[in-house]
């Protein structure tokens, strides 16, 4: 067994990690500490917070990859042969992967959805629906069902009553919404585990056409989605703060040349810069094919030029607010002070002019976050987004979406993505409603 | 007035020259005339001379930015990139690669692509001011939080659910209209209506609440306490002035959008089958038809320039003290 570095990955867990010093930074600072603070007084940032912290837990069970070493065969030498990458999402489940069905089927079938034509063993040809391979008929959903939801309580319960010693333990006094909290998480710890926990006898959420486990793809797809979502984002961020920052503080040709390149960007239609961007990347991929070695790595190194494409493309409006806001506050008294005592220009920049930014930076991050995650959707339709071969809510939408036509319809495939995505979607907007209310200077009154 | 349009007009080609060299980068040094050559004609046996007369023949033979072998002037315009420039910037399309006129083509597709996104603007605009005026008339009441929880919701729905299910439920299920196709004449509107409903309905979760938003910073200011205080009605306050000083931030939003109206909407357009520019892109870049794709890029940016120049001079009309030099 080996681990298997893929480049989202890497960037993945670096983002992670630089979130958590982060906050440990900010933690620091009590008027930082406190506004925060005042940002999870409410109920309902608190608990889409939490949903936003699963959609995150299960992007990074997908992004730890391994491989693992397959059987010598006799031909072979002693050199190791390693199978396909596999995520710690997958090892979760793997029974789904391995049972796929022949075709279509509905969420907690026992038979093909279709009809398909079989000649019994008295040679009478009928039409009829084929059992399921995978789902035995002796199973009894209620019980199973209440089963699994005790089993959630009982996880959920328990992650709830370590965090509340813990908080006892810290003497806490904090008014947060921890009820609020604890509810979310038992919601989702229990939801959780009743699917999971059914999908060793069923297929949860039905199959699609090729009768892979609809479950399993909106799961696998979260890690795309999220990370075209927060990726972007940390590509384009510093190239959107250094060209911001430095176009309000120099001004001169400098402003001109960055206002020039923002302007010449954004005047090009988004979708078809991005849509050429991918074009033109795909070309260069198709000639060079030594970059990558299984077809997951293609897909991978596909995602995060893709992710580079949308960076380049979205760095061009928090730019310009930047430049704004930076030509504003270097008009303000603090920083003529600061220039009047010899101040460098560079600790000027981060002592002033950065941390009266960050409520900007922040804002657009959360904001942005939601629009990309919608966008991955309309990218793969058009298909100049990710990879057809990777799980994504854009392709099983863009893959199901000529089933409507079916009588009756093929609903869950579609329904299963546009829920996935809704929930993220809507979180990620109340959370960043809510830092926007609380960070945004101009709702002080 | 003039004199500054005229100015604006030249600061716009430095610009347009950028988009050049970016589309220029990104199709002819990505995706190399060589590269372009053997994809078009084919994958079996292609020899150096065949992509030469090719070449030739597209008059791609050039080199990109410096043809050192021409003297003078001509080292620099002799090349790919000036003459593929010059020929964008006199809007000569050329051809695609299924060798139609990409200009005429052009012409012909943008009536259909109006026709659906030129009703969808008007009614998404006098809907979403209307329904934020509403709430701003009734700020802070439950009707208000309500709207706009439902505002968020409907902005984190994807526009695919919605055209996916509007088709579902209004061709599908209950016949009304035909699922997709266009018609030119009155009696195309079958086909448009959907297209445009479903326009306005996934746009109004955030229009709303930008408006909203630009009300309620005129709310609070003292113009409006004065207006109040010397006895106009709530009604009064908000048409004659919420609504007149709340025009200029509505107008940098919404006159930029309006020449990018020509550009129609890819999604819709590929969904309900209407033979816009839309649908014509999306083709072109499933069909990795790059000219196509170029054409539309450069007057892409052409009409967002217009859109700013368009912005700055209707705020001369709405608001006297701007003054334009």
């Amino acid at each position: 067994m080996k681990l298997a570095l893929l480049w989202t990955d890497i960037m993945v867990w670096f983002l992670v990690i630089s979130l958590l010093v982060w906050s440990r930074v900010i933690a620091r600072s009590p008027q930082v500490k406190k506004q925060w603070h005042t940002i999870f007084k409410s109920s309902i940032a608190m608990a889409s917070a939490i949903i936003l912290l699963f959609y995150l837990l299960f992007t990074l069970l997908d992004s730890i990859h391994l491989r693992f070493a397959t059987l010598p065969t006799e031909t072979k030498s002693e050199q190791v042969q390693y199978g396909e990458i596999v995520s710690l999402l997958d090892l979760l489940f793997t029974h789904n992967i391995e049972s796929t069905e022949r075709t279509y089927s509905a969420p907690f079938a026992t038979h093909e959805y279709a009809s398909s034509i079989v000649v019994d063993e008295n040679g009478v040809t009928k039409q009829e629906n084929l059992p399921l391979k995978h789902v035995s008929d002796g199973n009894n959903i209620v019980s199973e069902s209440i089963f699994a939801i005790f089993i959630g309580l009982i996880i959920g319960g328990s992650l709830i009553f370590v965090h509340m010693v813990w908080r006892k333990k810290r003497g806490f006094k904090s008014e947060l919404p921890w009820r609020t909290a604890y509810l979310t998480l038992l919601f989702l710890v229990v939801t959780f585990t009743w699917f999971y926990m059914l999908s060793y006898h069923y297929h949860v959420l039905g199959t699609d056409k090729v009768g892979g486990d609809v479950l399993y793809q909106s799961l696998k797809s979260i890690r795309t989605g999220v990370l075209i979502g927060i990726l972007t984002t940390l590509i384009m961020l510093p190239v959107a703060i250094i060209l911001g920052v430095s176009a309000g503080l120099f001004g001169g040709w400098v402003d001109d040349v960055i206002q020039y390149l923002y302007t010449t960007l954004s005047s090009i239609p988004g979708v078809l810069l991005i849509a050429a961007g991918v074009l033109s990347m795909q070309v260069m991929m198709d000639n060079n094919p030594g970059w990558f070695e299984t077809t997951l790595e293609r897909s991978d190194l596909r995602l995060l030029f893709l992710i580079m494409i949308l960076g380049i493309t979205s760095w061009t409006g928090l730019c310009r607010l930047l430049r704004a806001e930076t030509l504003k506050i270097s008009q303000i008294e603090f920083v003529t002070a600061a220039k009047a005592f010899g101040v460098g220009k560079l600790t000027i920049i981060r002592r002033h002019i950065i941390p009266n930014l960050m409520h900007i930076i922040l804002i657009s991050v959360v904001l942005d976050f939601s629009g990309l995650v919608l966008a991955e959707a309309v990218l793969s339709y058009v298909g100049v987004g990710v990879d057809p071969t990777m799980h994504s809510w854009g392709n099983m939408i863009n893959q199901a979406r000529l089933e409507m036509a079916r009588e009756p319809m093929v609903w869950w495939s579609l329904f299963s993505a546009f829920i996935f995505m809704f929930i993220l979607v809507l979180a990620a907007n109340l959370l960043s409603d809510r830092i926007q209310t609380v960070l945004d200077p101009r709702n002080k009154s | 007035m003039f004199a500054y349009i005229v100015r604006r007009i030249l600061y716009a080609i430095p610009i347009l020259i950028g988009v050049n060299l970016i589309t220029f980068i990104l199709f002819f040094m990505v995706n190399s005339p060589d590269d372009m050559a053997r994809a078009q004609l084919g994958a079996k046996q292609v020899t150096p001379e065949l992509i030469q007369s090719w070449k030739e023949d597209k008059g791609y033979d050039k080199p990109l930015f410096i043809n050192s072998e021409a003297g003078g002037v001509s080292t620099v315009t002799n090349t790919l990139f000036v003459q593929e420039s010059l020929k964008l910037f006199s809007f000569n399309f050329g051809f695609s690669d299924a060798n139609r006129d990409i200009g005429s083509d052009i012409k012909e597709r943008m009536v259909p692509s109006l026709a659906i996104a030129l009703p969808t603007f008007m009614i998404a605009l006098i809907t979403n001011i209307s329904l934020a005026l509403l709430l701003v008339l009734f700020r802070g009441s439950a009707l208000d939080t309500s709207m706009m929880i439902i505002a968020v919701m409907i902005m984190s729905v994807s526009g695919l659910f919605y055209i996916i299910a509007g088709q579902v439920l209004f061709s599908k299920i209950w016949h009304w209209v035909p699922i997709s196709g266009y018609e030119s004449g009155w009696s195309g509107i079958k086909f448009i209506i959907l297209p445009v409903m479903i326009g306005v309905f996934a746009g109004i979760g955030s229009g709303v609440r930008w408006y909203r938003s630009i009300f309620l910073e005129q709310i609070n200011q003292d113009y409006v306490r004065t207006a109040r205080a010397k006895g106009l009605s709530e009604l009064r306050v908000l048409f004659g002035h919420v609504l007149r000083n709340g025009m200029l931030p509505i107008l940098t939003g919404v006159v930029v959008v309006i020449p990018t109206l020509f550009m129609g909407s890819l999604i819709m357009e590929s969904f309900f089958g209407i033979p816009g520019l839309g649908s014509y892109t999306i083709d072109a870049i499933n069909s990795q038809d790059f000219a196509i794709v170029k054409a539309m890029v450069f007057l892409g940016s052409v009409l967002y320039i217009v859109g700013l120049i368009l912005t700055d001079i209707s705020y001369t009309l709405f608001d006297p003290r701007v003054k334009l030099s």
